[in-house]
């Protein structure tokens, strides 16, 4: 759209600067209109639908490489349209930030505005009160000198009142503005609370062995989310050591196999660095889902758990070349995990690698085991075995989950069919070739903790509580006008009386009749009153709006 | 009473609210095809009257008012009147006896959980708690809005949203997920599930606020039937923005406060764009749209109204439909403990 004051001759360099500004100024004006915001606001939540139903990279990674493999064709046009990151993409970010930019520009002339407007009288009473759509009449016999006096006292109560010749103008609910602004502004302080939280915060992932400790250095994490302005030096000095774990198996009714009541006691120092003398007093905390662990401004939550097979693998020598309990990942409720063991070999190519699956409570069927529960009543492993080369050598980070199998021959009975290690706890058995022996010699439990850290969460939530506050201002405060004329015409005096609500919301109707019941009190009638005011009246006031 | 009388007291009752939702609605429909033998004009029976919500007006004049009635001329109009009396009330009367049973359908099923609990574990209880909520929302303002023209409405969607949860959603009393297990529960979706019922009544409103201003543009409105006893747009559309000002504080409360609160504690994220949070946090930019638009040369009114339906479509879509759509939210309440599902890096 062309500004109309847009000149003729494009080389008069003067009002071409002009016009420059001038669409500035209309850009400007577009962008911080009523009609944008409420597009824009459209926009937000149609932008936000594809995030709701395409699986999200940083929500849920391993669903959304499932769904990019099961959708060959969608997933490169996905991709360009960064529909696995909706809420990380440039557009979103577009859409937000132009409605940001909306707010503001609407919000702080209004600030003025209302600045300016806080201090000012009600305006003059509107000469024709009766071309309102609320209004009514009435006659009276006093002065009206006496009327209005009486209008302007009555309606002081409640609101600010200014009065002039033959009028009284009553205002009220200024309030409603202010309240308007207050949620506006603290939306704002919310985006920046949000924002200091999510750049200078972190959150990370561990799981620790029952037994075991912890403490909070960048290294201990299996997963860290940092924002992006994060700094590892400023971690808080915390360590802990997980006790115990408890949960509750429930074993009858709709909810039978799956567990509750997770309990994991831990213990520890708020203050651990590498001075013992330094250390903080030692305590105690029973970690639960639903009550974390705050350690100064970090929080510690319970979020998962699972099984460790102790599991002590020997070489041909008898050597013992790995010990202890390997975490394994649950694969479903019921607790039939996956998990890898690593074995590095004295020799080269003489590492054992062992893949496969935990079953807390199985049961043989036609030889092959089948997980009925997650109590660990009646556990086993079955893994298959691997001998050659993990590939430790190469220098390259592995995950602890996966075994590297480019190296790696699987072991088969002499025969050449099928092997498979399947212990159960206090068994050993002899790999084959004479590789060496695995010993299953017990399970213990791991929890899985996240551990954040949100930097001024309070100005979010102070903020958030702004909002709702001046949320309720602007909606449930009612800005009222009211006038009051009063002139003598052929020996009576007619007394006009109007309302405007201005929110929108409100009911004038009862308002008025209030009003002319106080102005009415303890006076004789001259006449009756007309009040017009029916829903037609309304209808006409309605189409004429639109 | 044990455990499993209760349970069977909690079927039973739900089961008899909703029969008699159903004979309320009937005795609505008889109601109000007995009003198309009234003309709106002869009898002044507007279901509300013109000064609507009025102190001095019967605001309920569908029960309340009968001064004018008597100069109905004809004597099928007197009979039609009877009618409209006779099941007007029955309707109102079965509408609070089936709430009763509804209201005690709800304690019972608290009282069958063991230990015992708020009746919000999974969706079954949300639906029919939030079903209760639009009841007894029309209930309460009935008499201050004149709302008496949304019977027909509130009965049969209530109805409606008993059927889909006894058929659909029924699940069998279980104690709480462990992370659904804190007192952040009654807060959040009590919160939720109000604001729930009162956007549903919005939408009602809304929705017959369209219907109106169809019928009146078309010029179709006429003088008798459910339509021209609709009160008047403005009336419609002040009522409407009344309920959604009310509900909106409340949804804020629910999904920006209090949700992020107990997210954060459970799940240890206060914001995790978990579905169920992204449609919420959707339909709330919808309904703020909705009064931003009621503050708009251009969009007030009609366009309102559809703002405002387009946001109950998302808000009962986030309540049902997300849960089947991803089975992964956290806060699709079918899996088991959230506790043990474990996020593989």
């Amino acid at each position: 759209m062309e500004s109309p004051t847009k000149p003729e001759h494009e080389d008069d360099r003067r009002t071409g600067e002009l016009t420059a500004w001038e669409l500035v100024r209309w850009t400007w004006r577009q962008l911080t209109s009523m009609r944008t915001a409420l597009v824009l606001l459209l926009l937000l939540a149609l932008g936000a639908i594809p995030g709701s139903v395409i699986p999200q990279q940083g929500v849920d990674a391993l669903k959304t490489e499932n769904w990019q493999a099961a959708h060959p064709h969608l997933t490169p046009i996905y991709q360009k349209l960064s529909l696995f990151g909706v809420y990380h993409s440039p557009w979103f970010a577009a859409i937000y930030l132009l409605l940001m930019v909306s707010l503001v520009g609407c919000i702080v002339p209004r600030l003025f505005v209302y600045w300016r407007g806080f201090r000012k009288q009600p305006p003059v009473a509107p000469r024709n009160l009766s071309r309102l759509p609320d209004h009514t009449s009435f006659t009276s016999d006093e002065a009206p000198d006496a009327v209005l006096e009486r209008a302007a006292g009555r309606l002081s109560r409640r609101h600010r009142v200014a009065v002039g010749e033959g009028w009284v103008s009553a205002e009220r609910g200024y309030l409603r503005e202010a309240g308007n602004l207050l949620f506006h502004l603290s939306v704002l302080v919310v985006l920046v609370g949000f924002g200091i939280g999510s750049m200078f915060g972190y959150k990370g992932g561990v799981i620790v062995i029952v037994g075991q400790g912890f403490s909070n250095q960048l290294s201990q994490y299996d997963d860290f989310d940092p924002g992006s302005l994060f700094d590892a030096g400023r971690m808080e000095p915390f360590c802990f050591t997980v006790d115990s774990f408890s949960a509750q198996w429930i074993d009858s009714g709709p909810r039978r196999g799956l567990a509750r009541g997770f309990r994991a006691p831990i213990t520890y120092r708020a203050s651990c660095g590498n001075d013992p003398s330094t250390w903080s007093p030692q305590k105690q905390y029973d970690l639960r889902v639903n009550h974390p662990l705050t350690i100064g401004g970090s929080q510690v939550f319970l979020i998962g758990h699972g099984y460790a097979p102790v599991i002590t693998v020997r070489d041909a020598q008898g050597h013992k070349i790995y010990d202890g309990p390997t975490p394994f990942l649950p694969e479903n409720s019921s607790f039939q995990s996956f998990g890898v063991i690593k074995a590095p070999g004295l020799k080269a190519d003489q590492d054992i690698g062992l893949e496969g699956f935990f079953y807390p409570y199985f049961a043989m069927i036609n030889g092959d085991p089948v997980n009925l529960m997650g109590d660990d009543k009646n556990p086993l492993i079955s893994l298959l075995a691997y001998q050659g080369d993990l590939g430790y050598g190469a220098g390259n980070s592995q995950s602890v989950y996966a075994l590297d199998k480019a190296g790696m021959t699987q072991l088969k009975k002499p025969d050449g069919k099928m092997y498979r290690v399947d212990l159960q706890p206090g068994q050993t058995t002899q790999l084959p070739n004479g590789a060496g022996t695995v010993t299953f010699n017990g399970v213990q439990d791991w929890v899985r903790l996240q551990i954040s850290r949100t930097p001024d969460v309070w100005l979010t939530l102070l903020g958030v509580i702004l909002a709702l506050i001046g949320l309720l201002g602007s909606l449930f405060i009612r800005p009222r006008r009211i006038w009051v004329r009063a002139s003598r015409r052929d020996g009576v005096t007619q007394v006009e009386v109007a309302a405007l609500d201005r929110s929108g919301g409100g009911d004038l109707a009862p308002v008025l009749s209030s009003v002319v019941d106080s102005l009415q009190a303890g006076v004789p009638r001259a006449t009756s009153g007309e009040t017009r005011r029916t829903e037609d009246d309304r209808l006409t006031k309605e189409g004429g709006h639109a | 009473m044990s455990d499993l009388a209760w349970e069977h007291l909690s079927n039973q009752a739900i089961g008899a609210a909703g029969i008699v939702y159903f004979l309320a609605l009937l005795a609505h429909l008889v109601e109000w095809s007995a009003l198309r033998a009234v003309p709106v004009g002869s009898a002044a029976r507007r279901a509300v009257p013109a000064t609507a919500g009025a102190p001095a007006s019967p605001a309920d004049a569908l029960t309340a008012d009968d001064g004018p009635v008597a100069a109905t001329p004809s004597g099928a109009g007197e009979s039609a009147r009877f009618r409209v009396d006779m099941f007007g009330n029955l309707a109102l009367m079965l509408t609070v006896i089936a709430c009763a049973a509804h209201f005690v359908a709800l304690v019972a099923r608290g009282m069958a959980a063991d230990p015992n609990r708020v009746p919000w574990g999974n969706m079954y209880e949300f639906t029919i708690t939030g079903s209760f909520v639009v009841v007894a929302g029309y209930l309460l303002l009935r008499k201050r809005f004149g709302l008496a023209w949304m019977g027909p409405i509130v009965t049969s969607v209530v109805v409606v949203l008993l059927m889909v949860a006894v058929l659909w959603l029924y699940a069998p009393i279980e104690p709480l997920t462990e992370a659904l297990n804190s007192y952040w529960l009654v807060i959040h979706v009590m919160s939720a599930i109000v604001a729930t019922g009162a956007f549903t009544l919005g939408g009602i409103t809304s929705a017959l606020y369209l219907v109106r201003a169809r019928a009146e543009k078309r010029g179709t409105v006429g003088d008798t039937g459910y339509i021209a006893r609709l009160p008047a747009l403005a009336t419609l559309d002040r009522v409407s923005y009344r309920i959604h000002a009310f509900a909106f504080p409340v949804w804020t409360f629910a999904v920006l406060i209090s949700g992020p609160i107990w997210a954060h504690q459970a799940w240890s994220s206060y914001w995790n764009w978990d579905p169920k949070e992204v449609v919420a946090f959707i339909t709330w930019v919808i309904y703020a749209a909705y009064l931003h638009a009621r503050a708009t040369a251009g969009w007030r009114g009609r366009n309102a109204a559809i703002v405002a339906l387009i946001g109950v479509a998302s808000l009962w879509f986030n309540f049902i439909g997300i849960n089947y759509f991803s089975t992964t939210s956290q806060h699709s309440y079918a899996s088991g403990s959230a506790v043990v599902s474990l996020r593989v890096d």
